[in-house]
């Protein structure tokens, strides 16, 4: 019995795991489609038909260029750093519940590797620790560039998780709770007591702010300014090769997948979609259409991430701690002065 | 025993809830490993001394990269910390936020209000300038 459930978690991991991988490597093939289209290019379409096998190829060149570790650079925490950032991508998937339980046999499979009470703070310190691969991996460079990287993202990360937090502590006021299971099931549906059921229709704002610390939080344009070619090289990566380099570049297209994830499990409902407990289908079925959707709404998502990192210009630096200190977090603590107010007068 | 804990999560959880995390982090770890060690062995090693020395736009390497940086990220950091402590002082008291009340509401407004006289305060100190 025992033996069984942790085999199933252990599978349960894989597939997750699998899942975010190949989502995370097609993003790079949709992000150069998606560049392509918005700039009226055709984009990748040699590798294989519309290019499809073009993120394999990328992947197999990653892994046969040349490792260089510089000689002035600190040997092991160079490698530590791209390991540390890719390890934090990868584990902050635990907590998302995928679906509802689906039943095979007499078995009943949870789809989330673990629903703890403590989901959303797990998150955020699976976040925070990503800037450490980040930081170790720009200081054991020993470029300046590099260097200057590093900094600049940790004090990017460090400003715009305040805010982040703020945003989520006026969501979890209306929740009454911490776990992302219990959150998704609050959102049931799509409507009931004549109101909208998805906590965005609930907390716009929150919303708003939740999103934009995301961009930030994933070093994302318009707040790419960690690897900001026309200053600083290549960034926190400049020294970096072969699948070292693949690492930092992949790490941050897991932390969109995962981001993508929380903001449609938070604000849109998760696996919820319109009128599910009205079809009259199996449950089994209800389950496996809950996870298509909460899938089309991570992949909206990310569209909506490349969409506007080809459209917006780069911010500049004093633009960008302006926007994290002076206009978010005042923002966000009136977002929840008066979800404060509305949810005591309203109960 | 332990299905039943995993199946029957409410508000309680309990330290083996915790243990598929630590699943993940081996599926993880593995996968970091093996690619690391892949890379390392698939890749060619034609490395010369030029090759090796940090990248500086094609001159020479003047000094050490690990100069002393702006002050200015520094004071970001230490007010991170001060903040950070207080965001996640407000997470309990969101979640008991209906059991609280309006009193509970008012507390943390209060709480909230010095706060914000500290942000106040730092701003004026022109803290957060930029130029």
């Amino acid at each position: 019995m025992e033996l069984a459930l942790v085999l199933e978690k252990f599978i349960l991991v894989a597939i997750i795991f699998g899942i975010s991988l190949v989502t995370a490597m097609y993003s790079t093939y949709a992000e150069r489609k998606v560049a392509a289209f918005l700039q009226d290019r055709v984009g990748p379409n040699r590798a294989g038909p519309f290019g499809i096998f073009q993120p394999m190829a990328d992947g197999a060149k990653m892994f046969m260029k040349e490792e260089i570790i510089p000689t002035q650079s600190s040997g092991l925490l160079f490698i530590v750093g791209p390991s540390l950032a890719i390890l934090t991508a990868c584990i902050g998937s635990a907590v998302i519940p995928w679906g509802q339980k689906l039943t095979i046999g007499s078995r009943v499979i949870d789809l989330q590797v673990t629903d703890i009470n403590v989901g959303i703070l797990y998150i955020f310190g699976v976040v925070s620790l990503g800037v450490y691969g980040i930081m170790i991996g720009g200081w054991a460079s020993n470029n300046k560039y590099s260097l200057l990287g590093a900094i600049r993202a940790a004090s990017q990360n460090i400003s715009y998780e305040i805010a982040m937090g703020l945003s989520i502590i006026a969501l979890l006021m209306l929740t009454g709770t911490l776990s992302l299971r219990q959150i998704a099931e609050q959102q049931h549906g799509f409507w009931s007591n004549g109101w909208f059921t998805w906590n965005v229709f609930r907390q716009p704002l929150g919303f708003i702010i939740f999103i934009i610390c995301a961009f930030a939080e994933t070093n994302r344009s318009p707040f790419d300014l960690p690897e900001c070619e026309t200053e600083l090289v290549g960034g926190y990566h400049t020294e970096y090769s072969s699948m070292k380099l693949g690492f930092y570049l992949f790490a941050e297209y897991i932390n969109m997948f995962i981001s993508s994830a929380v903001m449609a499990t938070l604000y849109f409902g998760g696996f919820n979609f319109p009128f599910m407990h009205h079809l009259g289908l199996s449950e089994n079925l209800v389950t496996i259409l809950g996870v298509v959707a909460l899938f089309i709404k991570i992949i909206f998502f990310i569209f909506f991430f490349m969409w506007v990192r080809w459209t917006i210009p780069r911010f500049r630096y004093d633009q960008l701690m302006d926007l994290g200190w002076k206009v978010l977090i005042p923002l966000a603590i009136a977002n929840i002065v008066l979800t404060g107010v509305f949810a005591t007068i309203f109960k | 025993m332990l299905h039943y804990y995993l199946c029957n999560m409410e508000a309680q959880s309990l330290p083996v809830n915790y243990l598929p995390i630590i699943f993940q982090m081996i599926v993880a770890l593995g996968f970091v490993f093996t690619t690391m060690l892949a890379t390392h062995k698939l890749g060619p090693k034609r490395s010369t001394k030029d090759k090796l020395t940090p990248f500086e736009s094609g001159i020479e390497v003047i000094g050490n990269a690990r100069t002393p940086v702006s002050i200015k990220y520094f004071l970001v950091a230490i007010l991170f910390v001060l903040f950070d402590v207080e965001v996640i002082f407000m997470y309990p008291w969101a979640v008991n936020f209906r059991d609280l009340g309006s009193d509970g509401m008012i507390e943390m407004f209060v709480f909230m209000g010095t706060l914000l006289l500290g942000f106040i305060y730092i701003i004026k100190k022109k803290a957060l300038d930029w130029d």
